[in-house]
């Protein structure tokens, strides 16, 4: 693994969006009035005759964000998760999802560690609510260079994708030799005792769980998961199999994101032990962004912790 | 207007009003008078307006449609039916479950059909968006988009509208559909949306009023927004709901119901004898 480098997922997709935008003159960036936080302003400021600011009206951003593809554009349509994936539930849902069109939609500022702003900017659902999307691919990276690995990904796949990024500035996990491909998991560590899916923030913390239960003798496997749909349900099946027991972690509800996709895997192929880490359907609340991620148990110790119970429980 | 040209319109559209009482008569099901409202615009658009290719229905530089009043499917379909992008015969398998013709227009599969709509106030932005991608391409074809007197009430339409005058959209041509009723009643009894022209030109929009069921009114409306460089239009079309068939006309009744036997015969009847003395 490479050094404790620290970057934002979102300041990965707005530097990934240029870089994209010199490879490709199809792709278009818009915006709803978010451009300097979700950092598509880099964009903005590099080619700024294809970016284009609907104002705060997330309905209509994702409406034209669908006439745009549907004239042969490779459209990326930001703002924050909340209003994203939120308030435009159906507009992507229709305009977007139903349609195939070809539309990214970067969502940034993603779950509790949005901080300061409080429950009302914390978006823990979107995952639920884009999962459900047929269709709707859904990316949720790790780290700055998995982020920009997902923005290339989603430029070359064909349709709709929803990617998920965060404000906070996260600890580098990989490395220059890094690859990715939609709906491939990936082993970081392996182990024998039981299986850590992490997706988003928290793979970083479940590779620090997994060490710290190697001091106390229990083997984990680590599973980075950063595309939540589709699931690679042959990771997790082989996972249930070789180790007995999972546990998931996501920056994210416990209910319909990560943790709902792999036991809807689980339960239905080999049924073992599942516990979840995530947000326990509870709406957060304005602090600083790591110590909100402490109040909610969104850390390495719990992760741990849930780890020795699903271990527990294995018969 | 030419007489002859003013009537192959009417019968263009006598003809697609014949083709929604079949679809909403097989389905038992569907939105007929909303449907019959609009089936003169629908024919002066695809008779005399739109570059279409019935052959080569995602033809790049067509023209665009888009049905934000989604319900209004069977007139569309009918109109595409008659223009030749499929069959007249399948419009009687309208909302099938072994039918490409959706209860709602679907862009993936039905031949002409230029974005999926249903959900009002949607279509809209979409067309926007269209719109702007035309712009952006220097592509010179013209994109319309249909709207619901009631739509109005969407948000989403206002959002779409700001954006698109302030863009000066003038490839975009909004045709609101004023028949002034809604499933729960008339606008004023459910939140009427008055006055409508002065809404878009607040946002900057170039608007003209007319009757939606006079052709030669039609014909100097979209003149009025060929003429217009720097503006997206807005003809306000009166129109009369379930125009065509006595009983369904400003029947509040009529928004989302089908006809059964002995009034779709009715229906077909009178529509037969328009027809008749049109051609004559």
């Amino acid at each position: 693994m490479a050094e404790a480098i620290k970057c934002a997922t979102r300041e990965a997709y707005g530097k990934a969006l240029v870089e994209l935008g010199e490879q490709n003159d199809k792709v278009l960036v818009l915006d709803a009035d978010l451009a300097a936080a979700t950092k598509t302003g880099m964009f903005k400021k590099a080619f700024p005759e294809r970016f284009i600011d609907v104002g705060i009206a997330e309905s209509n951003l994702m409406g034209v964000a669908a006439g745009l593809a549907a004239t042969g554009h490779i459209v990326f349509a930001s703002s924050f998760a909340m209003f994203a994936a939120g308030r435009a539930f159906e507009q992507v849902r229709n305009s977007i999802g139903y349609t195939h069109l070809n539309v990214k939609i970067g969502a940034t500022h993603a779950g509790i560690s949005v901080g300061e702003d409080g429950a009302s900017h914390q978006c823990c659902e979107d995952i639920a609510l884009m999962r459900s999307i047929p269709g709707m691919v859904v990316l949720n990276p790790a780290d700055d260079v998995e982020a920009r690995a997902c923005v290339f990904a989603a430029a070359a796949h064909e349709g709709p994708v929803y990617m998920r990024f965060g404000r906070l500035a996260v600890p580098r996990v990989f490395d220059e030799n890094y690859t990715f491909e939609i709906g491939k998991g990936a082993v970081l560590t392996e182990g024998t005792d039981v299986t850590i899916v992490a997706t988003g923030l928290m793979v970083n913390e479940a590779l620090m769980a997994a060490e710290a239960l190697k001091g106390e003798g229990i083997s984990v496997r680590v599973v980075n998961m950063a595309t939540i749909k589709p699931i690679d349900r042959d990771i997790l099946i082989d996972s249930a199999k070789k180790t007995g027991a999972l546990v998931t972690a996501e920056e994210h509800s416990v209910l319909g994101g990560l943790g709902g996709a792999v036991t809807e895997v689980i339960c239905e192929t080999v049924p073992v032990p599942v516990l979840r880490v995530g947000v326990e359907d509870v709406f957060g609340k304005s602090g600083p962004a790591v110590e909100l991620l402490h109040i909610y148990g969104l850390d390495a110790a719990h992760i741990a912790e849930k780890a020795k119970q699903a271990v527990a429980l294995k018969g | 207007m030419e007489q002859a040209t003013k009537q192959a319109l009417q019968i263009f559209a006598t003809k697609a009003r014949m083709g929604v009482l079949d679809g909403v008569y097989h389905a038992k099901a569907g939105h007929p008078g909303g449907s019959l409202s609009i089936c003169d615009v629908l024919s002066y658009l695809y008779n005399v307006r739109m570059h279409v290719e019935p052959k080569d229905p995602k033809m790049p530089d067509r023209d665009r449609l888009v049905l934000s009043k989604g319900h209004a499917a069977p007139a569309l379909y009918a109109a595409l039916a008659l223009k030749g992008f499929f069959p007249v015969e399948d419009l009687k398998t309208l909302r099938k479950s072994d039918s490409y013709l959706q209860g709602h227009p679907n862009m993936d599969k039905v031949p002409g059909v230029d974005m999926s709509t249903g959900s009002l106030g949607q279509g809209i932005s979409a067309a926007v968006g269209m719109a702007l991608g035309a712009k952006l391409d220097k592509a010179d074809y013209h994109v319309y988009a249909i709207l619901g007197d009631g739509e109005l009430q969407e948000g989403q339409v206002w959002e779409a509208a700001m954006f698109a005058g302030n863009h000066g959209l003038s490839n975009l041509t909004a045709i609101i559909d004023n028949n002034n009723l809604q499933i729960d009643g008339t606008m004023d009894e459910v939140n009427a949306p008055y006055p409508i022209a002065e809404k878009f030109q607040a946002f900057n929009w170039n608007t003209v009023e007319i009757d939606g069921h006079d052709f030669d009114a039609l014909e100097s409306a979209f003149a009025a927004a060929d003429a217009c460089k720097d503006k997206p239009t807005a003809i306000v079309m009166k129109t009369v709901k379930g125009k065509g068939v006595s009983f369904m006309e400003n029947a509040v009744g009529w928004h989302g119901s089908a006809p059964n036997t002995e009034q779709y015969e009715q229906a077909m009847a009178q529509l037969n004898a328009a027809l008749a003395e049109l051609e004559a």
